[in-house]
């Protein structure tokens, strides 16, 4: 605060006008939980003397977002702060430049406060140029407390143990798994037995770093076999089906297990449903932490007004106070390490400390189904032939095969 | 004065004219500009060759896309036509109550695509549509999946897109049949020849320009076609059903692929081409009888 007055104050004396900081946000947030979360950061931007102009930008998770940023950049008329995410503020970067925001995050010391490949994401090249605004974790596996207790089922430790517990509820005339056929969230469950069965090694050389040789692998051969498997646990009618809607199958009972990112969490909240008492969240089998980071990038803006908008933005999005409500709202967890969970769920406790505990030992991993691993094409090309083999009866060996054909095709 | 007069028409058609050639023509050339660059996310303008369309070729989602459009295409165009033959040449049986059939049988034109998309996916769907009443009703043993079977789903979007373009089919082919001189129909009669042949050999062949029309108005319906898929099936499953302009539309604005994106567009451009061409040359060459 302190010097974000003196700033203006130097302002005042330079230019007759007090320049106010001033910004335009570009997100995808609309949906009720996600706009409240929003406004908070909002209502802090106001409270500090910034004019904060909206814009938000709903539909095609972001598609229709990323279609109007286009246009703005283009017509040479960046907004201030764009919601962007993963390898996709890079390539921004590339294409047109951000603007560089070292000195508030030197100010505020946040490399000592972000895990160290939070951090990364957050650069472009040397230069920080985005700021981390909560961390989803993407393999969790969700299950209803009720049919397994029921059932005698604990939650599984390895892809071997699920297999198991989903043979008996299938059994048992119970849907294993809830699971909605639309290709991120085939992506999804690729991505976390990819983890499961390959450890977080093999992750980072198949699903970040390409390697073709991982990808050909009998290890991801083994990957699409249990992909198979899953796909008999799934009922019929899984095409098309929105992943809430899977939820809501595993909190009625009828189904016992659903793979999806903590974003579920909120489905059972708001249901009124207890953690541990009526569902349970457990980390998929294997060993890892796959995040899914949103943040705000920066565009290259002129005027001294939307820099400091900018500072300030930047500012109070890594701030502990806004960190704190914001992922209480949304229900993911703060970026920053060093913020007191007390308040949060039992989840997102058990999220954070894996997140600590991961980021030491190299398994707190990109995910690649929700683009924070790839660039669009590559991580489309994997996910088209992912889709393809979990809704066809192609073979694991021709699925290895279309793997490494689609990746080297989509460079 | 003179000159005014002369030059009115051609000052008031300049607008539109200047419009589009750049909004359409102008659009055309940049993105098959663009097709040979190596645009990603932004466009970029350094000709890199032919490689966007190696790539694409080389996609299995692409031939998965074509192979689409040739069967939607195709089944779409020839059974609309054959059901509005049908329905129109029933309707022009003097009937009762003809205008509120017609009305009817017209009605699902006036339906945005996405609209029907979804009631059709709640339709086809197995456990809220037919198959899940069929099986309520007794029929246990009903099966009626093609939404969720990946080799049948595409024929879903073809049922779909029967229903909602046959009666506008009906009603130009209604035109037509009441076009066909009366004089020519009498005579037929008066000489005795049945019903199905006056059809066969004499209103239907006359109707032959009617049936162009029908068909490149379909045929371009069925290039084009994006929301109907996108409401239905969304592509799916996997990318089952997708098509060219499904695939462009993912290329361009969830992948970040302009290049890609283009690349698809020019080469769904020539299909139209290959349809739209012979048929305007056909239309604009002069005839000799005139």
């Amino acid at each position: 605060m302190k010097t974000v007055l003196a700033a203006s104050t130097a302002m005042m004396l330079a230019v007759p006008a007090m320049a106010e900081p001033t910004a335009e946000v570009l997100h995808w947030w609309t949906s009720g939980g996600e706009a409240k979360s929003v406004a908070v950061l909002q209502d802090q931007f106001k409270a500090e003397g910034g004019t904060w102009t909206d814009m938000p930008v709903a539909g095609g998770g972001g598609d229709a977002a990323m279609t109007a940023l286009r246009a703005r950049v283009l017509a040479g008329n960046a907004p201030t702060a764009v919601q962007l995410k993963g390898p996709a503020i890079q390539e921004w970067y590339e294409e047109t430049g951000l603007a560089d925001i070292s000195a508030v995050a030197e100010e505020n010391g946040w490399a000592d406060v972000l895990p160290e490949q939070l951090a990364a994401h957050m650069k472009c090249e040397d230069q920080w140029c985005a700021a981390p605004v909560n961390v989803h974790r993407v393999n969790w596996i969700w299950g209803n407390k009720k049919i397994l207790d029921d059932n005698g089922i604990t939650m599984p430790a390895t892809w071997e143990e699920f297999n198991a517990a989903a043979e008996k509820l299938k059994a048992a005339g119970i849907t294993p798994l809830a699971h909605g056929g639309q290709n991120w969230q085939d992506a999804t469950v690729f991505e976390t037995v990819v983890l499961g069965l390959g450890g977080p090694e093999f992750y980072q050389k198949a699903l970040v770093d390409l390697d073709p040789e991982a990808l050909k692998s009998d290890t991801m051969k083994q990957v699409f076999d249990e992909l198979r498997t899953l796909r008999g646990y799934v009922d019929d009618n899984f095409s098309g089906r929105d992943w809430n809607l899977a939820t809501a199958m595993v909190m009625n009972g009828e189904a016992a297990f659903q793979i999806m990112g903590d974003w579920a969490k909120g489905e059972f909240l708001a249901a009124g449903k207890q953690p541990g008492v009526d569902f349970v969240c457990w980390p998929t089998p294997g060993n890892g932490f796959l995040y899914n980071v949103d943040s705000f990038a920066f565009f290259e803006v002129e005027g001294d007004d939307k820099q400091q908008g900018q500072q300030l933005l930047a500012k109070l999005i890594v701030g502990p106070e806004f960190q704190k409500t914001f992922n209480l709202n949304k229900g993911s967890i703060p970026a920053r390490t060093d913020v007191a969970l007390d308040e949060f769920d039992d989840c997102a406790k058990q999220s954070s400390a894996d997140m600590n505990a991961d980021a030491g030992d190299g398994s707190l991993l990109p995910s690649y189904a929700h683009g924070m691993a790839l660039r669009g094409a590559q991580a489309g090309a994997i996910t088209d032939v992912v889709t393809a083999f979990f809704n066809s009866d192609m073979s694991s060996d021709d699925a290895v095969q279309q793997l490494a054909d689609a990746v080297a095709n989509s460079m | 004065m003179e000159w005014l007069e002369r030059n009115v028409p051609k000052l008031v058609l300049a607008p539109s004219f200047v419009a589009i050639l750049v909004f359409v023509y102008g659009f055309i050339a940049w993105t098959a500009w663009i097709s040979l660059t190596k645009s990603k996310l932004m466009p970029r303008y350094e000709i890199d060759g032919l490689g966007q369309y190696t790539r694409l070729f080389a996609a299995p989602r692409w031939d998965v896309a074509m192979n689409n459009l040739y069967i939607f295409g195709a089944l779409f165009i020839i059974i609309s036509m054959l059901i509005g033959l049908m329905l129109a040449i029933f309707l022009d049986q003097k009937i009762r109550a003809e205008g509120v059939l017609r009305t009817i049988y017209l009605y699902p034109m006036a339906l945005s695509l996405i609209v029907t998309g979804t009631a059709w996916k709640w339709i086809l769907n197995p456990g809220l549509g037919i198959q899940d009443m069929m099986r309520d009703w007794g029929f246990a043993n009903f099966t009626f999946d093609w939404l969720i079977r990946p080799e049948m789903a595409i024929y879903t979007v073809v049922i779909a897109a029967v229903w909602q373009a046959s009666g506008f089919v009906m009603a130009l082919f209604l035109a037509g049949l009441r076009s066909v001189d009366t004089e020519i129909i009498r005579a037929a009669q008066v000489d005795g020849i049945p019903t199905r042949r006056i059809y066969t050999a004499i209103i239907i062949p006359t109707m032959a320009p009617i049936f162009l029309s029908a068909f490149i108005v379909l045929a371009h319906l069925a290039i084009k076609a994006f929301d109907l898929v996108i409401a239905l099936t969304n592509g799916g499953p996997g990318y089952a059903t997708d098509l060219p302009a499904t695939y462009m539309y993912a290329m361009a604005f969830s992948r970040g692929d302009l290049g890609q994106a283009a690349a698809s567009a020019m080469i769904m451009m020539m299909v139209i081409f290959a349809i739209v061409v012979p048929y305007l040359y056909s239309e604009l060459r002069p005839r000799r009888d005139q």
